[in-house]
C-alpha cells in the first residue's frame, strides 16, 4: 500500500524528528512511504481565519497532489481534521471537486490511528524508562476519533507507565492563531493544562500535534519547569526522542 | 442592555487578573460538568436523544411561519392575546401599555433573558413603577445596582456567597449571615412579600407551545410559580425561535434541557400555563400576554447561522468552554455569554461591534459535543469569522500575513526558502535552553510562553538530503 504522508507546516519547520519518527512508524507497518515533495500546508490558517479562497486554493492543491496514493497519513489531528471534516465542506457547492475532496477525506487518518487501526502494528521501536501522561488533542479527539489508538500504541513501550490527567480531554489552549491573538487568555488556558500535567507527577506529557506541543511546553518551561518531557507520540514510539 | 462586547479584550484581562473571580469560575469548573455527565446514565440512547432534540428545533424553524400562527391561534383561543415585538423598543412599549391598561403599579420578574436585551427593568423604572426580580441570581444582581448576568442559568455564578451575604446585610439591614441555606431563607422571606404585593407577573418562556398556546417554564425555585398565580396580569416573553410545535416535543426537549443545564433528571418546577384564568379556576391571572419578539431572530433564520436558533439556553456550552470558564461572562459585554453569545451577540447588535467574540475561540468543540440540540458552534464562529474578513473588518496587517502566507504556499519552492530561512533565524533567537524568550510580532506568544526553537534544519531539506545520501 502506498501512503502518501503530510509532513503537516509546523513539523517542517520545527521538528523535522516527528516527520522522520512517523515515517519510520509506517515503514515498520508495511506501508511504502511517499512524502510528496511539493507539499506546504493543509490552509487551516486560511480557513480558521475566514479567508475562505486562500483556504480553497490549498485545499486544491493538497488534493491534487496527494489523491493518487491509497492512504493519507498526517503526524497530526489538526491537519488530518481538515482534510477529513472540513475540505469536504468547503467544497460542498463545486460539483467537479466535491467528489474528488470525498474520496481523499475517506483515506485520510491521522497517524496513530492508522497504525493502530490500519496496520494493526504489533510492536514499536522505542523504550522510555518511566511515567508519562497523555494529552488529547481537540481536533484529534473530536474531529479524528483518536482516544485509545495512542494509548494503545503506548502501551506497546517497554518500560513506559501511563499516569491520566482527569482533564486530559481539556483545550490545551493552542487554538492555532489565537495563541497569539489571544495570547493573554490562550496563556493561561495553557496554565491549567500544566497544573494538571504537574499533578500527574510524570517525567513527560505526550500528544499528537505540533500545535499543543510548542504551546505547552513553551507555558511549562516559561513558569520555570525544565524537567518535565513534551513529547510526540511519534518520537516516543519510534524510540527517537531527541536528546 | 449596553452593549461593551467591542472591549472584550480590556474586559477579559481584566477578569483574568481578578483573583476572586477566578477563584469563583474555578469552583463552577468542575461542578456543572460533572453533574452533568453523571445525569447522562440516565439516557438508553443520549446521542440518539440529542439528534431527536435537533430535529424538533429543526423542525420548529423550518416552518416557523406556521408554528408562531398556530401558537398564536391557540392561545389566543384560550382566552390570552399574542403580540409581537419586533424591536428592543417595543418590548419596553408593550410591557409598560400592558402595565398602563391594568393599573400595574408593581411587577414582579421571573428570568427573561429576552428581557435584558431591551433594557426591560430600567425602562419600568423610568415610567415610575417598582420592578422586583425574583430569580435569586437576578435579584442579587438587581439590588447590586442592576450587575449584568454573567451566565444564562445561573445569572450571579461570578459571585461568592460572602459577596452575597455582604449584599444582603447592607440591603436589607438584617444581620450577617454565613450559609447558603440562610442567605436563601432570608431571600425568601423579602421576596415572599413582593409576591403578595404585586399587580403583574412578567416571565420569559423556556417553550412556547404551537398546538396548546402554552407556555412552559423551568426553575429551581419556584418563582415562576409564584409570579404566574398570585398577580393579576401576567406577561410572558419570549423570542420567536423558542416556539416549538407539540408538548411531546417539550418533553424530548425537557429531557435534554435540565441535565444538560445542571444535571437534574427535571428542574424542581415545571410550569405549562395554558390563557388566564377560566371560568372554574381557581388559581392563575386574570389577564394573560404573549410577548413575541423578533430582535434580530428573523435575520438569523434567514441566513447560514440559523442552527443558532435551536438553542434550548442549557448553559451547557459555556460550562465546557475554556475560554468562557477563564475569562467570566462579563467579558463578553452583552445578554449572552459563552460560545452560543460569541455567535448572538454579533448578530443581535452588529458584527462590527462584537467581532472579537467569535475570534476568541480555539474551535476546541467542547461545546459542540455538549450542545443538546447540537448546534455546530465552532462552525457558526467560522462563518462570522468569514463575515468579518469578507467585510474588512480585520486589522490591515492580520490579512495582509495571511495573503502572504497563502501565496507561499501554494509556490513550493518559494515556500521551502521562506521555511528554511524561518527555521534559522528561529534557531539563532534560542537562548542557551533553547528556547526563544521574546519574539518581535509574537508578544501574545511570548509575554506568557517561551517557543521552542526548532533545529534549525526544515524537514523537507533533511529529507532531501538523506534520500540523496542513501542512492
Amino acid at each position: 500500500m502506498r501512503v502518501g504522508f503530510l509532513v503537516t507546516c509546523l513539523v517542517d519547520l520545527m521538528r523535522p524528528s516527528v516527520g522522520f519518527a512517523g515515517i519510520e512508524l509506517l515503514e515498520a507497518g508495511g506501508a511504502e512511504v511517499v512524502v510528496p515533495a511539493a507539499q506546504t500546508c493543509c490552509g487551516q490558517p486560511a480557513y480558521n481565519s475566514g479567508d475562505r479562497a486562500d483556504a480553497k486554493a490549498l485545499a486544491a492543491k493538497l488534493v491534487a497532489e496527494f489523491e493518487g496514493y491509497d492512504w493519507v497519513v498526517v503526524p497530526s489531528g489538526s491537519c488530518s481534521g481538515m482534510i477529513r471534516t472540513h475540505y469536504p465542506e468547503l467544497f460542498a457547492d463545486d460539483p467537479a471537486m466535491r467528489d474528488r475532496v470525498e474520496a481523499l477525506a475517506a483515506k485520510t487518518r491521522e497517524l496513530t490511528d492508522f497504525l493502530a487501526d490500519v496496520l494493526g502494528l504489533e510492536r514499536v521501536p522505542g523504550r522510555f524508562e518511566g511515567s508519562v501522561t497523555y494529552h488529547d488533542c481537540c481536533a484529534g479527539l473530536r474531529e479524528m476519533g483518536v482516544k485509545a489508538q495512542p494509548r494503545a500504541l503506548l502501551a506497546k513501550v517497554p518500560g513506559l507507565a501511563l499516569r491520566e490527567m482527569p482533564g486530559c480531554e481539556s483545550c490545551c489552549g493552542f487554538g492555532g492563531t489565537f495563541s497569539v491573538k489571544f495570547g493573554e487568555i490562550s496563556a493561561r488556558i495553557a496554565d491549567n493544562k500544566c497544573d494538571e500535567i504537574a499533578a500527574t507527577g510524570a517525567a513527560a506529557v505526550v500528544l499528537g500535534d505540533l500545535g499543543c506541543m510548542l504551546n505547552i511546553e513553551g507555558r511549562l518551561r516559561r513558569r520555570g519547569d525544565a524537567t518535565t518531557k513534551v513529547l510526540h507520540v511519534a518520537e516516543v514510539l519510534a524510540g527517537t526522542i531527541p536528546a | 442592555m449596553q452593549v461593551a462586547s467591542m472591549h472584550f479584550r480590556e474586559r477579559a484581562h481584566v477578569r483574568l487578573n481578578d483573583a476572586r473571580l477566578q477563584a469563583n469560575l474555578r469552583k463552577m469548573q468542575g461542578k456543572f460538568s460533572t453533574k452533568r455527565r453523571a445525569s447522562l446514565a440516565e439516557f438508553d440512547d443520549f446521542e440518539g436523544t440529542r439528534e431527536a432534540g435537533k430535529a424538533i428545533r429543526n423542525r420548529a424553524l423550518d416552518s416557523l411561519d406556521v408554528w408562531l400562527e398556530t401558537f398564536e391561534r391557540n392561545a389566543t383561543a384560550r382566552g390570552a392575546t399574542v403580540l409581537f415585538a419586533e424591536t428592543p423598543a417595543d418590548i419596553n412599549a408593550l410591557v409598560l401599555e400592558i402595565a398602563a391598561t391594568h393599573g400595574v403599579e408593581k411587577i414582579i420578574k421571573s428570568k427573561s433573558m429576552v428581557s435584558e436585551e431591551s433594557g426591560l427593568d430600567h425602562a419600568i423604572e423610568a415610567a415610575g413603577l417598582e420592578v422586583v426580580e425574583t430569580d435569586l441570581g437576578e435579584y442579587i444582581l438587581q439590588i447590586n445596582g442592576y450587575e449584568p448576568p454573567s451566565h444564562i442559568i445561573g445569572p450571579a455564578l461570578h459571585k461568592s456567597k460572602e459577596e452575597v451575604a455582604e449584599l444582603f446585610h447592607r440591603t436589607h439591614g438584617t444581620p450577617l449571615k454565613t450559609g447558603i441555606e440562610e442567605l436563601c431563607l432570608e431571600a425568601r422571606g423579602v421576596l415572599r412579600g413582593h409576591y403578595l404585593s404585586a399587580d403583574m407577573g412578567i416571565t420569559g418562556g423556556n417553550f412556547f407551545v404551537a398546538e396548546s398556546g402554552s407556555v412552559v417554564l423551568v426553575t429551581n425555585e419556584g418563582n415562576a410559580t409564584l409570579a404566574t398565580t398570585l398577580p393579576k396580569v401576567h406577561v410572558a416573553i419570549s423570542g420567536i425561535e423558542k416556539i416549538v410545535p407539540t408538548l411531546e416535543d417539550v418533553a424530548t426537549l425537557m429531557r435534554l434541557l435540565t441535565r444538560s443545564a445542571t444535571g437534574q433528571s427535571v428542574s424542581n418546577y415545571v410550569d405549562v400555563l395554558t390563557g388566564p384564568k377560566g371560568a372554574g379556576d381557581f388559581h392563575g391571572p386574570e389577564h394573560m400576554y404573549f410577548i413575541v419578539v423578533d430582535c434580530g431572530r428573523t435575520g438569523v433564520l434567514a441566513s447560514e447561522l440559523r442552527p443558532a436558533l435551536r438553542c434550548i439556553r442549557c448553559g451547557a456550552c459555556m460550562n465546557h468552554c475554556p475560554v468562557y470558564l477563564s475569562v467570566g461572562g462579563h467579558s463578553y459585554g452583552w445578554v449572552y455569554p459563552g460560545p452560543i453569545g460569541s455567535i448572538l451577540t454579533p448578530m443581535y447588535v452588529g458584527l462590527e461591534r462584537a467581532q472579537e467574540l467569535p475570534a476568541a475561540s480555539t474551535f476546541c468543540n467542547q461545546c459542540g459535543v455538549v450542545c443538546p440540540v447540537k448546534i455546530p458552534l465552532p462552525d457558526l464562529q467560522r462563518k462570522l469569522r468569514e463575515r468579518a474578513y469578507a467585510g474588512g473588518l480585520r486589522p490591515w496587517y492580520e490579512q495582509a500575513g495571511l495573503k502572504l502566507w497563502a501565496w507561499a504556499a501554494r509556490h513550493p519552492s518559494l515556500y521551502a526558502f521562506g521555511a528554511r530561512l524561518g527555521a534559522r533565524v528561529l534557531r539563532s533567537r534560542a537562548d542557551r535552553d533553547g528556547m526563544i524568550h521574546r519574539l518581535p510580532f509574537a508578544g501574545g506568544w511570548t509575554d506568557e510562553r517561551d517557543l521552542p526553537a526548532p533545529a534549525g534544519r526544515t524537514f523537507r531539506d533533511l529529507y532531501r538530503q538523506r534520500r540523496g545520501a542513501s542512492r
